[in-house]
């Protein structure tokens, strides 16, 4: 037999058999079948365009004041009205949805910034590492997540940044938690004991085996994380600490309306809509991407 | 079991410790102090009177004795802002505001949850089911700040129904306990929902069917009892958050709460208050974890509390 039917015949089998099936690829399938998740996505991209498009889809500038027509309800003009001092609410509500974007991502990597190594640390170390690390994850539990934020707002100022700050302090914990969780249980795997026997050193088989399989449930938290923050970022503006004026953020502007809400209802409408939509459509894509991951609800 | 409750007790004194020192050095590091000429008019000398009155004049190491060896001793000191009462007094008077609209919610919310997760589960994939599961998503995710302010333009400006705002009649109650009861209800009657599609595929459901059990006996002797576990993890930590107070419910209907103490104290960088309210929360928090540990081995007799050290 030659070699070149040979290689022919392999070939052969080779596309005979299924198509090689990844974790990726699975996950894909499972989150495009998923209806739910696909809105979340859909919702998610329009606000990602919106954020990054804000100033070709504003009609206005966000900070710009006209006391001449303040509180006026929406008209042709103002498709969501005006504010207190004559700001077009529309507009303000499109360069909001950059805020409130840039909080939630900003807070994620923090969180996955200072949750990947913690949670290394403590779940491959272990021992003394391991207890002083869950310590202070358990203090920082202790403490209202608000309050601590709240503080620091106080000592270091509010702004975009110094509020990611805040939030990013104790949002790490989750991230932390979880990626310490898998190591212990992945390294009990058969896989490790492989490895090892093949004489992978240690930091190879953390970096190469047991971090990507941790990857997953990691980027599933941090999105889940997104709503939070965005969230977060909300009530602190809202109470007047988080961004200041005149940057629009949406929370900012239900704490201002609430005291010409009774009678200018479109103050309190337009803002609170904005983050709702924000928080479903975050929360549908996290969750379809946790579905999509989770082999057991692989049915 | 006493072996274990002493171990969790020190534990969290531990951590009451850690967290004291941080929020201590913390408040000291805002700018600014609560005698500053932002806050309070005073002559220079009055200010030097009132620093050494409070001890604000000292070394922070010895403010911090000072302030843990009164705390211990059940003297929580005088809150700036309100200079005539004392901190416990003014926790006394507006914490049960708070945890009556808190404890009102979860009294309202826990029920609901129960029945609307029940019946959901009962008319899997009719209606019903996806009618509750979307309310209980909505529920999750919109903030409780955002459902107040539609509560407000529908029941108060719209309809006329209640006031917007206020306290002392049972119509101030109606806003507030469902703004906070939302999301706790909602949480129960997702998690009742699995909870019981979960057990009623096990063998022990099964069992109790084949030896001819009413579907009612089923449902609360084996049923819902076991699909209650879970539910405890998710409903624990809100638990301290409703009896604490909301800053933000308290803030649009203007109850006279704790809630807003959580801002204004640290606004008036009152020390006594910002120290009080911290341990209060921390203290809350560590008990109802603790309740909650030790319900599991009430409801799931499987769950030792001594061999869950990890």
């Amino acid at each position: 037999m030659s070699t070149s039917t040979l290689a022919s015949v392999q070939s052969r089998r080779l596309q005979d058999l299924p198509k090689q099936r990844t974790l990726l690829g699975d996950a894909a399938r499972r989150f495009v079948r998923n209806k739910l998740a696909l809105c979340g996505l859909a919702m998610v991209s329009v606000l990602l365009l919106t954020a990054i498009f804000a100033d070709f889809i504003a009609p206005y500038p966000y900070d710009a004041a006209n006391p001449a027509k303040a509180l006026q309800f929406p008209s042709r003009e103002h498709w969501m009205g005006t504010d207190e001092v004559g700001r077009d609410v529309y507009s303000r509500i499109i360069y909001g949805t950059r805020i409130s974007l840039t909080v939630g991502v900003g807070v994620m990597a923090m969180a996955l910034l200072i949750g990947i190594p913690l949670g290394l640390l403590a779940g491959l170390a272990g021992g003394a590492v391991d207890y002083f690390i869950m310590r202070l994850v358990e203090v920082f539990t202790a403490i209202p997540a608000l309050m601590l934020a709240l503080l620091l707002l106080s000592v270091f100022g509010g702004g975009l940044f110094n509020v990611i700050l805040a939030l990013g302090v104790v949002a790490w914990l989750d991230a932390c938690r979880l990626l310490r969780a898998q190591l212990l249980s992945l390294r009990e795997r058969d896989f490790v004991l492989a490895a090892r026997m093949l004489g992978a050193t240690s930091t190879r088989i953390a970096v190469r085996h047991l971090l990507p399989n941790a990857v997953a449930p990691l980027i599933v938290a941090a999105t889940i994380g997104i709503p939070t923050a965005i969230f977060a970022e909300a009530g602190l503006s809202f109470l007047g600490l988080g961004i200041n004026d005149p940057i629009p953020s949406w929370g900012k502007m239900v704490g201002n309306a609430l005291s010409y809400m009774r009678v200018y209802w479109h103050l309190g409408v337009f803002p609170t809509l904005a983050i709702a939509i924000t928080m479903l459509g975050f929360t549908f894509f996290g969750d379809g991407l946790r579905d999509a991951f989770d082999a057991s609800m692989n049915r | 079991m006493a072996r274990y409750l002493f171990g969790r007790l020190v534990g969290v004194l531990v951590v009451f410790f850690i967290v004291s020192v941080v929020i201590f050095l913390l408040m000291h590091a805002i700018p600014g102090g609560p005698y500053n000429e932002d806050k309070v008019p005073l002559s220079a000398e009055a200010k030097a009177n009132y620093m050494r009155k409070y001890g604000l004049d000292r070394p922070l190491v010895e403010q911090y004795l000072l302030y843990m060896g009164n705390a211990l001793r059940g003297d929580f000191g005088v809150p700036f802002q309100s200079p005539t009462e004392t901190v416990s007094g003014l926790i006394a008077r507006t914490w049960p505001v708070s945890a009556s609209i808190g404890g009102l919610a979860l009294l309202v919310a826990l029920p609901l949850g129960l029945l609307l997760g029940t019946l959901a589960a009962a008319h899997q994939n009719t209606w019903v089911d996806y009618l509750t599961s979307a309310t209980a998503t909505l529920g999750i995710t919109v903030p409780n700040f955002v459902v107040a302010v539609w509560l407000v333009l529908l029941f108060a400006v719209q309809l006329k129904w209640l006031p917007t705002g206020g306290w002392g009649q049972w119509q101030h109650y109606v806003m507030p306990v469902a703004a906070l009861a939302l999301a706790p209800m909602a949480l129960t009657a997702r998690y009742t929902r699995t909870g019981i599609l979960e057990v009623s595929r096990s063998d022990y459901v099964r069992t109790a069917r084949a030896k001819g059990l009413s579907d009612r006996q089923i449902m609360v002797r084996h049923v819902l009892r076991n699909a209650m576990i879970p539910l405890l993890t998710i409903l624990a930590p809100q638990i301290p958050n409703l009896i604490t107070g909301t800053i933000f419910i308290e803030s649009i209907f203007r109850v006279p709460g704790l809630g807003k103490f959580f801002v204004t104290s640290i606004l008036a960088r009152d020390y006594p208050m910002i120290m009080a309210l911290m341990l209060l929360v921390a203290v809350v928090w560590s008990l109802v974890y603790l309740a909650t540990d030790i319900l599991y081995t009430v409801v799931d007799p499987r769950v030792r509390l001594e061999k869950s050290r990890i």
